[in-house]
């Protein structure tokens, strides 16, 4: 990293280190969601929480955690604390997922898509209270945030077979020959989820990045990582290839920078970084010339995730390449 | 192996008959007339469609490649001209430009196109005078599409938002726009024109070796009668390219140029929130199979990598040919070579003309040298170069591998490396063994593998049975390190609109 990245980098540290959940450690023991914990006859089974990489859960090599505490600061889980290596895991699991999801068809794409929201829809209940416990929402409006999410991976399913349509083009060119342009997917995508929406700003990121063939590397939101290990529990068992998603918990700061540099990724989806540290990241990607999308001016503390405008097809045309196929035309 | 005792053993016939090195007949010197042609001995810095010396007053001389001639002075910008520059782009984006109905500056546009199709002779003459390049080429190739660019986007000026449904299109401001020198004007037009049409204003840098087209362009501004600040054009190094692109003023950037500086000016704008577009380098692979109409092919190969002297960033600078026809093409080919003729870039039968400075030159040598040293086997017919003048053989290398440097870095120069391949899978995965992503080329019959193969490219141009064909409507530019956004049809509109629905 250069000077500058290294200076810009550290200052979006000390921003965030004041809020680091490391910060509210306290000896309490896990209140999970769900568990039976302290009802008396039984003891429950609590789950734990580890990466998605290659379509296995593998805890992370460095064998740490970080206390996860839900809204009212109570301890919910021990997370996996990912590392630099587990990135480069995940890199390697997308890469070599990337070309076989790429290549089934948009059909096909689509159902799968469809059944991720099948699954989601089965297991609402359990996706409720972990965004009430993740976001401090009640169960009104977590119930509307994971509506939001399960319809919104039926809204891109369906657009699976019909993006191409609305951003390919034939190009009526000055000569005789047949031209025209398609879009592909890019390749390998980093996901910087967003940290507040635990679920639903993460959909709204991960469906139009890998409706159109491309496989994801996905860093989690720190603070609020439950919901989103409980999404890959469900894309493992929707038909999604493995390592077409690969999702890493851990601290931030440690993980951004190496996703954001490393050279086979092709493009990064900063939407959910912390404006502060986009600049960090941007330069960064520049070593392999990523494709870069930026975090909103001002950051996402406005922004309405249950909004209609959070979902667009051109968003799907953010992470795709447009090739252009000359052929001339002749007896 | 050696390849030019073979050519002696067993001469090569090409198709019309002739052997390698032979020339049936001489061609008689054919000059295009230079006389009505006016170059002025200085150029100012266009700024609020005024000729205006740059502050501090410095110039610096632009040469004829081909002949190391002075054929004008023009002015080297400053901080403070750029801020000029800038200031005035910005005002007239403000007060005029986005103002105007998309109507009128269609007709604006139109009459940019209709210009230089009328001046069209004297532009191909500068053209090809500053940067070295043959005048067939700029008369045939450059000039047109320059103006069909115009005439293209023009039509897009009042037709945005079916462009964009739903998306409130709007223009950005300020365009800054830097360009490269082995198309002068063509790439000013493909900067230009949809930066206008969307509503935009622009600061436009030429090459410091290329400039003078561009300044003939400011002419054009003022007879179309363009509101004074919608084009301004400034001259001067590199560094001066990185002022106006971070110009805290500027909206959009679109660059046109080496990945190495390209990666410079993403750096440069990260964390900002200007738009950006980059065109980078490439090292295509232009693909040959067995089936392929193999002369054809070689008029396809030639003009892939030897049109305007190799200095095209989607050159077909790497053959890859399959084995069983590995001998017959590269026999034909070395045929056809010694048949280009190499020079004076002002003669209509020139197919080869000057590379556009000496610092390319020593670029291309010092390349060329190290393909030797890495143990590729040298072609180069034999060919008499003029005696003044940046003039480089075309080359062709066989023997080459996947690590030698002439296989991986852009050359931007006549040389051609050759590989070979077995089947189509060993194809793909050498082809697209590169970290460049801009254009490739297939030749064979076949249509199902014309289409696997147009597949796996990764890449953002494929040709198939032809190459290096450019059109405004067709969309240009790379995966990977060579860049992106594209230029060139309603997808190169886009990276100059303002999409977000929130204005500005």
């Amino acid at each position: 990293m250069s000077p500058r990245t290294t200076k810009t980098a550290t200052r979006a540290r000390d921003r965030r280190r004041s809020a680091s959940v490391l910060e509210q450690r306290a000896a309490q023991p896990l209140a999970r969601t769900g568990s039976t914990d302290g009802r008396g006859e039984r003891i429950g089974v609590r789950k734990t929480y580890k990466l998605y990489i290659g379509g296995a859960f593998p805890r992370t090599e460095s064998g740490r955690a970080y206390e996860v505490f839900g809204a009212k600061g109570e301890l919910l889980a021990n997370a996996s604390r990912g590392t630099r290596k587990d990135v480069r895991e995940a890199v390697r699991a997308a890469r070599k997922a990337q070309p076989g999801w790429a290549s089934k068809t948009a059909y096909n794409r689509s159902q799968i898509l469809y059944r991720i929201a099948e699954l989601m829809e089965g297991r609402r209940d359990q996706f409720v209270a972990e965004v009430m416990a993740a976001e401090g929402v009640g169960r009104a409006r977590a119930g509307r945030l994971v509506d939001a999410s399960i319809d919104r991976w039926v809204w891109y399913a369906g657009w699976a077979d019909k993006y191409p349509q609305l951003i390919g083009t034939v190009n009526p060119v000055a000569g005789s020959y047949f031209n025209f342009s398609v879009p592909e997917p890019t390749g390998v995508v980093g996901v910087i989820a967003p940290e507040a929406s635990s679920l639903l700003g993460l959909v709204s990121r991960l469906a139009p990045v890998i409706v159109s063939g491309n496989a994801a590397v996905v860093i989690a939101s720190e603070s609020r990582p439950l919901p989103a290990v409980t999404l890959t529990e469900v894309l493992a068992t929707s038909d999604v290839p493995g390592g077409v998603v690969n999702l890493v918990t851990g601290l931030r700061r440690e993980l951004i920078g190496h996703l954001a540099g490393h050279m086979d990724v092709n493009a990064l989806d900063a939407f959910g970084a912390d404006p502060g540290e986009a600049a960090a990241l941007e330069e960064a990607a520049v070593e392999n010339v990523k494709r870069f999308v930026r975090p909103p001016r001002g950051g996402l503390e406005k922004y309405r995730w249950t909004d209609e405008a959070a979902q667009s097809p051109y968003l799907i045309g953010e992470f795709v390449e447009i090739k252009t196929v000359w052929h001339p035309i002749g007896a | 192996m050696t390849l030019t005792k073979k050519n002696e053993t067993r001469p090569a016939t090409a198709s019309w008959g002739l052997a390698a090195g032979e020339h049936p007949w001489e061609y008689a010197p054919a000059p295009e007339a230079t006389d009505h042609v006016r170059i002025e001995p200085e150029y100012g810095l266009f700024i609020g469609n005024e000729f205006t010396r740059s502050k501090p007053r410095r110039t610096f001389t632009v040469i004829n490649p081909a002949t190391e001639e002075p054929l004008a002075k023009v002015a080297h910008a400053s901080k403070a001209d750029v801020d000029r520059a800038v200031g005035a782009a910005s005002e007239a984006h403000r007060s005029v430009w986005s103002k105007l109905p998309g109507r009128e500056r269609a007709k604006y546009l139109y009459r940019i196109a209709r210009i230089l199709q009328e001046r069209s002779r004297e532009f191909a003459v500068v053209e090809s005078m500053n940067s070295g390049k043959p005048i067939k080429e700029s008369r045939d190739v450059d000039v047109p599409l320059a103006a069909a660019h115009f005439f293209y986007y023009a039509g897009w000026a009042d037709k945005l938002e079916y462009a964009y449904p739903n998306r409130d299109p709007r223009s950005l401001g300020v365009a800054a726009q830097v360009i490269p020198w082995n198309f002068p004007l063509l790439m000013l037009a493909w900067k230009i024109a949809p930066a206008l049409a969307a509503g935009n204003t622009v600061v436009l840098k030429p090459a410091s070796t290329t400039p003078l087209t561009a300044y003939l362009f400011a002419d054009v501004v003022r007879q179309a009668d363009l509101p004074p600040g919608v084009v301004n054009i400034i001259t001067g190094p590199g560094e001066i390219g990185m002022e106006l692109v971070t110009h805290p003023d500027v909206r959009k950037v679109a660059f046109t140029g080496s990945t190495a500086v390209g990666k410079m000016i993403a750096r440069a704008l990260a964390g900002t929130d200007k738009k950006v577009t980059l065109e980078l380098g490439g090292k295509a692979a232009n693909i040959v199979f067995d089936d392929a109409p193999l002369d054809q092919a070689i008029e396809g190969i030639v003009n892939g990598i030897y049109f305007n002297q190799g200095e095209v960033c989607c050159a077909g600078s790497r053959l890859f040919v399959q084995e069983s026809v590995y001998e017959p093409l590269i026999d034909k080919l070395k045929a056809r070579l010694s048949t280009l003729r190499v020079g004076d870039p002002l003669d209509k039968n020139t197919d080869v003309g000057a590379i556009n400075s000496a610092g390319q030159l020593a670029k291309v040598t010092e390349l060329v040298e190290s393909g030797i040293e890495e143990g590729a086997e040298i072609f180069q017919p034999d060919c008499q170069l003029p005696d003044r003048g940046f003039f480089f053989v075309p080359t062709l290398f066989t023997g080459v591998s996947q690590s030698h440097r002439i296989a991986q870095e852009e050359i931007f120069g006549p040389v051609l490396s050759v590989l070979t391949f077995r089947t189509p899978e060993e194809a793909i995965e050498k082809a697209n063994n590169t970290p460049y992503g801009l254009s490739a080329g297939v030749w064979t019959e076949k249509g199902s593998r014309i289409f696997k193969m147009v597949n796996a490219m990764r890449a953002g141009v494929v040709w198939a049975n032809t190459f290096n064909r450019f059109d405004p409507t067709s969309p240009f530019g790379g995966y990977k390190e060579s860049g992106y956004g594209r230029e060139g049809g309603i997808h190169g509109l886009g990276a100059y609109l303002d999409l977000s629905g929130n204005g500005r």
